[in-house]
């Protein structure tokens, strides 16, 4: 059977009556329910199948994903770097997976050790006195940033700010999150050479400015060349600077953000610390900050108690209050607590290396026919544009999709929005040189097929479990659960 | 590769780094190799109690419930775990297939109509409610929160609104009715909260108070526990907006907090409205069914600050556990976990009502999760609970003070009848 065999819907499957669950008999006396509050149809028309049903379901339609563990997955921003596998069986040990986080503190100190390690890891890292392992993934870390931006002036009586700065060429999450906490998104502009443009920014500085969120490296995957005047500006004008951390994988023991003038930051675990991506998640997005915003991140917090030396929860005097439920995305705390004790110092400032020399191996070998965004040394990933000389109709997605054509996860497309047909190729520093020499030989073809054989752009992808889908049609007609109906109509495709 | 870059060395990368900042030392613990740190783990975790070493009457929102072997097997496949969120729907039809039957399948269970593929877990849902709900009924400040929502998921929810202007009413009050909370909801009111079964355990009837909520122009929330829905009365039929619940129940671990699982379910009308991502089903070129993400126009990565939320990265990975669960489960097995715990939480609740000291309510109907009034402080009785071997429930004395010495004490269908009996044993003997 071919990998890329279809797969009915799971209640195709299905057939009353089985069960693929072995459960135990009830050994206590029965108590009556109360009759007038029983769901109605017994949850007629859930799908019922057996144990080796389910397995062969969901093993074949994994045989449609493609993934890091299969494929070179270069998707610009995201870090797909490999996942030990120690780390997977790490999160997994009983006394992680099996502990109840309401469970008397007494009985977690090993889990609260590891998290008070890891916060204190993190804040070497990047330079922060201080660090909360609450949010669950970079958005919210972002969100928790703003919020704490806005307590930070509500307590020195500072009412009146309600801009918060966002670059052009930002990520779609730092306007939302901005937006999300009642503030306006003042737009600053990108110069020539990549950077914020320092007029621009004074320009829109003023008495209203809450803060700027930056990414650095940014989303051109360049090093702002001027960060430390950026955070100055900012900060005369009475603001603070929110640092993106979706790039720090770029700068590992190559800069603290908390020294060039950050006050706040997330951490991406799921990308920069390696916790597997999940097919959308979880990820989390830890937050560390100068001891001036400190009183204010969100909790709880472990500490260790200087008398007896055991650790404990706490919240902030002032915390902006907690976040989500508990204490994190703990599985992933437990996996990068892991990454970061394999690798130590010397260790992870050559991830960063390592990273950034795959980078710009990848653009200066292709950038003659992709022209990069901006030519310049970049960081840990290779903004480019698929604008080929000489091809006619060819678009950025038409290359991403060629790729998928030889076995290689397409890079990011279409973002940052300030650069057109931008293509965003992140290797990261577990791709092989033989591996990024033959991404750059396929995308070198690509460009020639671009012009000689352009319809072959336009049908990619061939080699793929299916071809390019009717987008329009999964807007315009929805189809959002299974309905066999709707499914029949579908596959005669009305 | 430094010749083909054309540059001398690695250091040469960073120029762009103010030099008096470039490489600065790391203070942090040696390498290890992998042999080390396994043993480095199992010590930490060695320290920690839990459910293999303990028998675990503590819920309050988080249950210890049976897990099959086969759902973990599913999720070690670097297919699902070591791929991105599925941009590229030619190479993820398996990632946005399991998504598609996640959402079928808690459409189904909840009665509800639309399902995203997930947020961070049933706090985070509920609060991302509160977001949609302002959304739909525009220019409305005023919130009103039943008591019975999990502490946290109304801390969650504070937290969430602090910088929004609004007023969050009805939960300072333990004696307020589901009528009393009706009776707030005025036409400034963005929504009624509602959880059932409550924090405290209780079923509630939701039937009827749906219309009185429209009629104010608000809409009706409920939270539920989603495998209480295999029995009991769906957030569907009684007329909910917006469905949220903690999946956590359905195949996922206690993990020490998380990674568990947001679910989110609404109505056909307010599909735009939604936050995070939805699968849909299509056709490729060659008229083959496909999936892939669809009303994008919703998501922050197109909308930007007009998005409907900042969600970006949610928890794909737990979706699928609860997918693989549930088709496990199936119809009769979800039903049947349901009615182990409802069963054996009656039984234990039947048998402690009758230690001398103790009080247990038996009068409303609960689920798997009750109330257990006891004749000196829970901390006390947890820790001879403890020298047992035995994790009891949850002290209300923060939370719910006015009920004096009061634990809220979870049963699922891994307490077997022998692990109540000595729970009970050792509660009788103080
Ligand atoms: C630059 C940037 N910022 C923020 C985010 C949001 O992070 P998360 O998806 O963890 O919420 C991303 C993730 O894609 C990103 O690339």
């Amino acid at each position: 059977m071919s990998v890329y065999t279809s797969e009915p819907p799971l209640y195709e499957l299905s057939s009353t009556g089985k069960i693929g669950a072995n459960l135990p008999t009830l050994d206590v006396p029965t108590a009556p329910l109360p009759t007038h509050l029983l769901r109605e149809d017994e949850l007629a028309g859930f799908p019922e199948l057996s144990e080796t049903e389910v397995i062969r379901h969901f093993t074949r339609i994994s045989q449609r994903n493609v993934c890091i563990d299969t494929v070179m997955y270069p998707l610009g921003s995201c870090t797909m770097k490999y996942n030990p596998k120690l780390h997977e069986e790490a999160a997994r040990l009983p006394g992680f997976a099996a502990a109840h986080p309401l469970q008397d503190q007494s009985l977690s100190q090993g889990a609260l050790a590891l998290m008070y390690q890891l916060q204190q890891y993190l804040g070497e890292i990047s330079g922060f006195d201080a660090v909360s392992l609450q949010p669950a993934a970079g958005a919210q870390g972002e969100f928790a940033g703003i919020l704490v931006f806005r307590a930070y002036h509500l307590s020195r009586g500072d009412v009146e700010r309600t801009e918060v700065l966002v670059p052009d060429a930002a990520h779609g999450t730092n306007p939302a999150t901005a937006a999300m906490s009642g503030f306006k998104v003042i737009e600053v502009k990108s110069d020539a050479r990549g950077n914020v443009d320092l007029d621009d920014l004074q320009s829109k500085l003023s008495p209203r400015t809450v803060g700027m969120m930056l990414t650095n490296p940014n989303t051109l995957g360049l090093f702002e060349e001027q960060i430390v005047e950026v955070s100055r500006l900012v900060h005369a004008a009475g603001g603070l600077m929110y640092g993106d951390g979706a790039n720090f994988n770029a700068i590992l023991g190559i800069a603290k953000p908390g020294q060039v003038g950050f006050d706040f930051m997330h951490y991406n675990l799921h990308k920069t610390f390696t916790t597997p991506h999940g097919g959308g998640g979880p990820g989390s997005g830890a937050v560390g900050c100068t001891a001036a915003l400190a009183p204010f991140l969100p909790g709880p917090i472990v500490r260790q108690n200087a008398t007896d030396g055991t650790y404990e929860l706490f919240m902030p005097e002032q915390s902006i209050g907690r976040l989500k439920t508990f204490h994190g995305n703990f599985g992933m705390l437990v996996r990068a607590w892991t990454y970061i004790r394999t690798l130590g110092e010397q260790g992870l400032r050559e991830v960063s290396e390592t990273a950034v020399l795959n980078a710009n191996y990848i653009r200066t070998q292709l950038q003659d026919l992709y022209p990069a965004a901006v030519d310049r040394i970049c960081m840990h990933e290779a903004v480019l544009r698929g604008q080929i000389a000489g091809a006619q109709g060819i678009r950025t997605l038409d290359i991403a999709k060629r790729l998928i054509d030889f076995g290689i996860h397409p890079p990011t497309v279409y973002f940052p929005l300030i650069v057109p047909e931008a293509l965003m190729i992140e290797p990261t520093e577990t791709e092989s040189k033989a591996n990024m020499d033959r991404f750059i030989a396929v995308m070198r073809q690509i460009a020639r097929e671009a012009i000689e054989t352009p319809d072959v752009l336009h049908n990619a992808p061939t080699n793929a479990p299916v071809r390019r889908l009717d987008e329009v049609r999964a807007a315009r007609k929805p189809i959002l659960r299974y309905n066999a109906e709707k499914f029949a109509e579908l596959r005669r495709g009305e | 590769m430094l010749a083909a870059i054309g540059i001398a060395s690695v250091a040469d990368l960073f120029v762009d780094v103010p030099a008096d900042l470039r490489f600065p030392p790391l203070d942090l613990p040696p390498a290890m190799s992998e042999l080390e740190l396994q043993r480095e783990l199992r010590r930490l975790s060695g320290q920690n109690a839990n459910a293999t070493t303990h028998s675990i009457f503590l819920g309050a929102g988080v249950y210890n419930h049976f897990v099959p072997a086969a759902v973990d097997q599913i999720l070690r496949r670097g297919e699902y775990y070591t791929a991105y969120t599925p941009y590229q729907p030619e190479v993820s039809q398996g990632t946005l297939q399991a998504v598609f039957e996640y959402q079928s399948m808690i459409a189904d269970l909840t009665g509800m109509d639309v399902v995203n593929a997930s947020h961070y877990d049933g706090g985070t849902a509920l609060a991302e409610a509160a977001i949609m709900a302002l959304n739909v009924t525009r220019k409305r400040n005023r919130l009103v929160v039943a008591r019975g929502l999990h502490p946290q998921y109304r801390a969650v929810l504070r937290t969430y609104m602090q910088s929004l202007n609004l007023e969050i009413v009805g939960d300072d009050d333990p004696t307020m009715s589901l009528d009393d909370l009706v009776n707030l909801v005025d036409e400034h009111t963005a929504a009624l909260f509602v959880q059932s079964p409550d924090f405290l355990g209780k079923l509630h009837d939701l039937r009827g108070i749906a219309d009185k909520v429209h009629a104010k122009g608000a809409l009706l929330v409920v939270h539920f526990d989603p495998i209480g829905l295999a029995l009991f009365q769906t957030p569907g039929a009684v007329g909910a907006d917006i469905a949220t619940g903690e999946g956590q129940p359905l195949g996922i671990g206690l993990n020490y907090g998380g990674p568990y699982l947001g679910i989110f379910a609404a109505r056909q009308k307010d599909v735009h409205k939604i936050a995070g991502r939805i699968v849909g089903a299509t056709r490729d070129m060659n008229g083959e069914l496909a999936y892939t993400l669809t009303l994008r126009a919703r998501e922050q990565d197109i909308r930007r600050e007009r998005a409907t939320s900042n969600i970006c990265t949610n928890q794909g990975l737990m979706a699928l556990a609860a997918t693989v669960y549930m088709s496990l489960m199936g119809r009769q097995g979800l039903r049947r976990v349901a009615e182990l715990c409802y069963h054996r939480a009656h039984y234990a609740a039947t048998q402690i009502a009758q230690l001398p000291g103790y009080t247990v309510d038996l009068t409303q109907p609960f689920f798997k999760e009750f109330v257990v009034q006891c004749p000196r402080p829970v901390a006390a009785i947890n820790a001879t609970l403890r020298t047992h071997g035995i994790i009891g429930g949850y002290d209300l004395a923060q939370d719910e003070p006015q009920l004096g010495p009061a634990m809220l004490l979870a049963v699922t269908e891994m307490n077997s009848k022998a692990d109540i009996d000595q729970l009970v044993a050792v509660l009788r003997e103080g």
